[in-house]
């Protein structure tokens, strides 16, 4: 991939709210190649998306409970993981899902609206699969860092305002 | 008190400061430092050190540990090959070594030549150590380059060494392995030795640092200062360093081991781990200032203050002559009416007189706000500018 493109996506990788404006003047290219190399870019799903990370805890309206589940499984033959994996995936509940080194095989994440929901979930739909050998559950019970974001960080400058 | 002393005044960025730092809702471009914190795993090498009890002085010279990984930092580098046990100096940050190294080195009335604008310690270190200070003004037509011509005809039989700094603060100028070498060849001419700070290295944009010791017969006569603080963010540890010939650095040594003893362990301790593992860090670093730089020139030049393109350090240096205002006005105007702050150019020599240095050290929300503050500014200075010529 060329230099400009991997400036471009690590400057929306920070923020990807920033301008096409003023990604532009950064990158030193006109605005419409900004907005095509990014169209080309989400075209072929290196840019997969755009999300927020919300603190709903200080929403005040939050019941979610988060799980991560250890799943242990059988691969199967030619395709290893891949298709239970995308399976699993398919569940909206779900929100990530990753092949593992060690212990276990795949990492789950869950979100539901209640302690009952996820076990729900994971004993009548993740441990009846096909494959599955066992899971392990557990529920989160704070976030302090998130997407390379820190939950409560009242980040100050500390340096004068003036120095040679 | 010394007359020397008592006449020299304080930096001209000290009195910036004060009128700064008594308005509030301020967005600085007047900071001379990273704005990100030293990475992590660095403070974490540290505190480390400090639960395990390193906290000792170290030899004089620094940690042996230290001054391997510095070695073979410009080796890997700048190809430069020195010997840790004999050629380098730990030092209290880079500003340590340029006043050890002039106070090493010159006899009452020996010249130091110093390219402006510059750094605002090179002419007091120089008059402390008992030096003269002959400055050579460089220009904006010129980016702010050293020209050989103007070098050498600052010469005079008492010039003993060349005093310089690239990538520039303030101007963020860089010179090429060619350009340097044209300087290389007055310095063999008229024996001069070199002070080459190049603290701004790792933060050279379009193409690489070439240090001024790694051209051909050079190392003999350069004293390579660098440190931590501008490229792994790490200021406020004061860690610094020079390289230099044996005969130099011993006696660079003798004045630190009577004044200094050593840089502090805990500093020392975190630049291993900078050295070791953090030029990865650095890159990363280097390629948000890039962007930054690129956002920041462009949008002084869109509001309408001409500046030319730096290529190192975090700095521009835009031209406001043709508000008609001085620098100092128009810093002290821009803060009491915009809050935004800047520092005036002849705070780094008189030839910085018409510009201001603006950080890009800063967020890219802080430069945009910033901008905008600058463009309303201008929009109202200059126009009233122009019915007071209108008038006329």
């Amino acid at each position: 991939m060329d230099d400009i493109k991997v400036r471009l996506l690590q400057a929306l990788e920070q923020n990807h709210r920033i301008t096409t404006c003023t990604l532009a003047t950064m990158l030193d290219l006109p605005e419409n190649e900004v907005k095509n190399i990014i169209k080309e870019l989400e075209d072929v799903k290196i840019i997969l998306g755009y999300v927020t990370l919300i603190d709903w805890e200080k929403t005040g309206n939050n019941d979610n409970v988060t799980a991560i589940i250890d799943v242990q499984m059988t691969p199967q033959r030619d395709v290893g993981f891949d298709v239970i994996a995308e399976r699993i995936c398919r569940f909206p509940e779900v929100t990530s899902v990753y092949l593992m080194s060690g212990g276990y095989d795949l990492s789950v994440m869950v979100e539901g609206t209640s302690l009952k929901q996820v076990a729900f979930f994971v004993s009548e739909k993740l441990a009846t699969m096909e494959n599955v050998q066992s899971t392990a559950t557990h529920f989160v019970l704070k976030k302090y860092k998130q997407n390379g974001i820190v939950f409560n960080d009242d980040k100050k400058d500390h340096r004068l305002v003036i120095t040679p | 008190m010394k007359k020397n002393i008592k006449e020299m005044p304080f930096s001209g960025i000290r009195k910036f400061f004060d009128l700064a730092s008594g308005i509030k809702g301020v967005i600085s471009l007047g900071v001379g430092e990273p704005d990100f914190i030293t990475p992590w795993h660095i403070c974490e090498a540290s505190v480390y050190s400090l639960e395990k009890g390193y906290t000792n002085y170290t030899s004089n010279c620094g940690l042996e540990e230290l001054r391997r990984e510095i070695t073979g930092y410009l080796l890997k580098r700048f190809n430069l090959q020195y010997d840790y046990s004999r050629e380098i100096v730990v030092t209290v940050g880079a500003s340590e070594a340029i006043d050890i190294a002039l106070r090493s080195v010159l006899e009452p009335g020996d010249e130091v030549i110093i390219p402006e604008p510059c750094f605002v310690a090179y002419k007091p270190c120089t008059v402390m150590a008992g030096g003269v200070v002959k400055t050579v003004a460089t220009r904006e037509a010129d980016h702010f380059k050293l020209r050989p011509e103007d070098l050498e005809k600052a010469i005079t039989p008492r010039s003993k060494v060349l005093l310089m700094c690239y990538p520039n603060n303030p101007t963020g100028a860089v010179m090429t392995e060619k350009e340097l070498q044209a300087i290389a060849g007055i310095a063999e001419k008229y024996d001069l030795l070199v002070i080459a700070d190049e603290i701004y290295s790792e933060l050279t944009y379009d193409g690489e640092h070439v240090s001024f010791a790694s051209l051909p017969r050079m190392k003999e006569r350069t004293v390579l200062v660098n440190g931590f603080s501008k490229s792994f963010a790490m200021t406020g540890w004061r860690v610094g360093y020079a390289a230099a010939p044996e005969d130099i650095a011993v006696a660079m040594l003798k004045i630190h081991q009577y004044t200094i003893m050593c840089a502090p362990i805990m500093g020392q301790m975190a630049a291993i781990e900078a050295l070791k593992n953090g030029v990865g860090e650095v890159k990363k670093m280097a390629g948000q200032y890039d962007r930054r730089r690129s956002l920041i020139v462009n949008g002084l030049r869109q509001i309408g203050l001409p500046c030319f393109e730096p290529k190192g350090a975090f700095y521009a240096f835009p031209s406001v002559k043709f508000t008609g205002m001085s620098s100092q006005e128009f810093c002290e105007t821009l803060l009491n009416e915009e809050k935004v702050a800047v520092v005036p150019g002849d705070a780094f020599g008189r030839c910085g007189e018409g510009y201001i240095r603006c950080s890009y050290a800063a967020s890219v929300e802080q430069i945009t706000e910033a901008l905008n503050r600058m463009e309303k500014f201008l929009e109202r200075h200059v126009k009233k500018q122009r019915t007071i010529y209108a008038v006329r």
